[in-house]
């Protein structure tokens, strides 16, 4: 079968060698993929940045597809029925899932205690071939894979596996107050949609920092917010100290992880030298303009090794500090009706419909910002 | 703790079992949840592992296991197993936990050697790796052929430097 094949950094090529996956477990299913998005951190594989990413491998933790096969042991779904599939791989019976850490699986993940299984996320998240690819291998079938609700289009269900629950759950995680200032790093993907979630939280004003004009021109208008090139503010968390009366925004989001921008020494440090797990310089703004008491969410992907934060501050101000992969299953229930209101409008947000032929060419588009992209998706022949 | 009635975790039962430290529970306080929406806090932390496990998928590739944990998962992938030298590698980083150098950096390395290995795997084969279009530099012409011009210039003049650098010619016409 067709599949995106991973060769080494910033090198991948559409493989057409691919064996077909099976059915190695009672729980699985075989799903054929109808859509299959590339996210913001998979972009941390394809730069090299995650350790025990294996030259072979298929990337792809965001997909719908259409069920093929089942294991004898699978009840929730059958043939033919259109699913969208979260990107955590969860058993729902370990004392994680049962309380409904499903990002947090015991169960999924050999290689790794401090991740949960994902599809098509290196060894370091279970070593599972992702849904980069005519097919895929879905573990769990009784747990993860949702019936795609009868009206919804593909490109909002395909969003509904990562962007918009880690989005939301970004919001979620910063506790905010009807009236809050929040303040998300990062106009990205996810950054966009945790901007617009943050209003249906009951923000009162939603400021998006970034780098790249074309981002911040999309997100002040898909997110209705205020939005501000750090290139061109200065120093930002004395701008976001003068814009919110010296005295701190009231949450803070980091939607960057490990490639963040902005500071030369984490990033001579981080994204160059690997000497730490990337660079933390939006996590290291976050914490020094929030307010004392205030609360930090971070849904930015950074690496397992360690990472140079101020967290001197984060005792001294007295800060919370909430992070996770996104919950995807606890939140789709919820998701599913904002999306089917009309109150989210995930699809605006996809700038690339790719063939899956040219997976290396929309991943350099991702990867270089080229073209005014935000969020490319990979369409397999058959979808 | 209503929500809390798992044997040997509910209020009374812990009570009793702490009768002996004055003042165990006095100021418990349920609502003091900040995990809370992200987790629904059920008592089954207390289980730690002892819970029905899921049926477990053969093992039919080789896995290597972090060592935080004391068995294998009951499900997990088999995509490129280890193998070659960044196999080796990568079972020598297995030996150290997940806090640890020891396991992380030998990772990163494995997966550099990895790459040249991929290479020898593609000749091996007979293919030769389309390394212009596996960069994706056709849509790099396509949308921003300067970059690409100077990032090709640049290459070959990295490269033709170091050629210069390293060859004997340049030596002996020093010398003569």
């Amino acid at each position: 079968m067709l599949a995106m094949n991973f060769r080494g950094p910033f090198r991948v090529r559409a493989d057409r060698n691919k064996p077909m996956p099976e059915i190695l477990h009672p729980q699985d299913a075989i799903v054929r993929v109808t859509r299959s998005c590339i996210c913001g951190s998979d972009l941390h594989l394809y730069h090299g940045l995650v350790p025990d990413t294996r030259v072979g491998m298929t990337f792809g933790h965001e997909f719908t597809g259409v069920v093929e096969e089942v294991g004898p042991e699978v009840t929730n779904i059958k043939v033919g029925d259109r699913v969208l599939v979260p990107f955590n791989i969860a058993c729902g019976s370990c004392p994680f899932c049962k309380q409904e850490l499903f990002g947090n699986c015991h169960e999924s993940n050999t290689q790794a205690t401090a991740v949960g299984g994902i599809f098509g996320y290196s060894h370091t998240a279970g070593g599972y071939d992702g849904g980069q690819a005519e097919y895929v291998r879905v573990p769990y079938a009784n747990v993860g894979p949702t019936i795609i609700p009868e009206g919804m289009d593909l490109d909002d269900a395909v969003l509904l596996t990562d962007v918009v629950p880690t989005g939301y759950q970004a919001a979620e995680m910063a506790g905010i107050k009807p009236g809050d200032t929040v303040v998300v790093f990062g106009a990205g993907p996810i950054g966009i949609m945790a901007a617009r979630c943050a209003w249906l939280f009951g923000a009162g004003r939603v400021i998006v920092i970034d780098h790249i004009e074309y981002r911040l021109d999309f997100v002040r208008r898909y997110a209705q917010c205020e939005a501000y090139n750090f290139e061109s503010i200065g120093d930002p968390v004395l701008f976001l100290k003068k814009t919110t009366d010296y005295f701190g925004a009231d949450v803070c989001i980091d939607a960057v992880g490990c490639e963040a921008a902005g500071s030369m020494l984490q990033t001579l440090t981080g994204r160059k030298g690997l000497l730490q797990a990337g660079s933390a310089t939006a996590l290291h703004w976050a914490i020094n303009s929030v307010k004392k008491g205030g609360i930090i969410s971070i849904v930015g992907v950074y690496g397992p090794t360690f990472n140079m934060v101020p967290i001197g501050n984060v005792v001294n101000k007295g800060l919370t500090i909430r992070a996770n992969q996104a919950s995807v299953k606890r939140l789709l229930p919820r998701l599913i009706e904002h999306v089917m209101a009309g109150r989210l409008n995930p699809k605006e947000i996809i700038t690339h419909r790719v063939p899956l032929e040219e997976v290396a060419d929309a991943y350099h588009i991702f990867s270089a910002k080229r073209d005014g992209c935000i969020k490319p998706i990979l369409i397999p022949s058959a979808a | 703790m209503e929500h809390i009635h798992r044997a040997g975790t509910d209020m009374e039962s812990l009570r009793e079992k702490y009768k002996h430290i004055n003042g165990w529970g006095i100021d418990a306080d349920p609502e003091n949840e900040p995990t809370y929406p992200m987790k629904h806090y059920t008592g089954d932390d207390h289980q730690r592992i002892h819970y029905d496990r899921p049926t477990l998928q053969p093992l039919s590739v080789e896995l290597l296991k972090s060592n935080e944990r004391p068995n294998v998962s009951a499900v997990f992938g088999t995509s490129t197993p280890p193998s070659g030298l960044s196999g080796a590698i990568r079972r020598y980083a297995f030996k150290y936990s997940e806090g640890s150098f020891g396991h992380w950096l030998p990772l990163i390395f494995a997966d550099r050697v990895n790459v040249i290995e991929g290479y020898l795997d593609d000749f091996s084969k007979g293919t030769i790796p389309n390394i212009f279009a596996e960069h994706g530099w056709k849509a790099e012409w396509k949308h921003a052929p300067w970059h690409l011009v100077r990032k090709v210039a640049t290459t070959a003049a990295v490269i033709a430097a170091a050629a210069w650098l390293l060859s004997g010619d340049k030596k002996k016409k020093s010398f003569s």
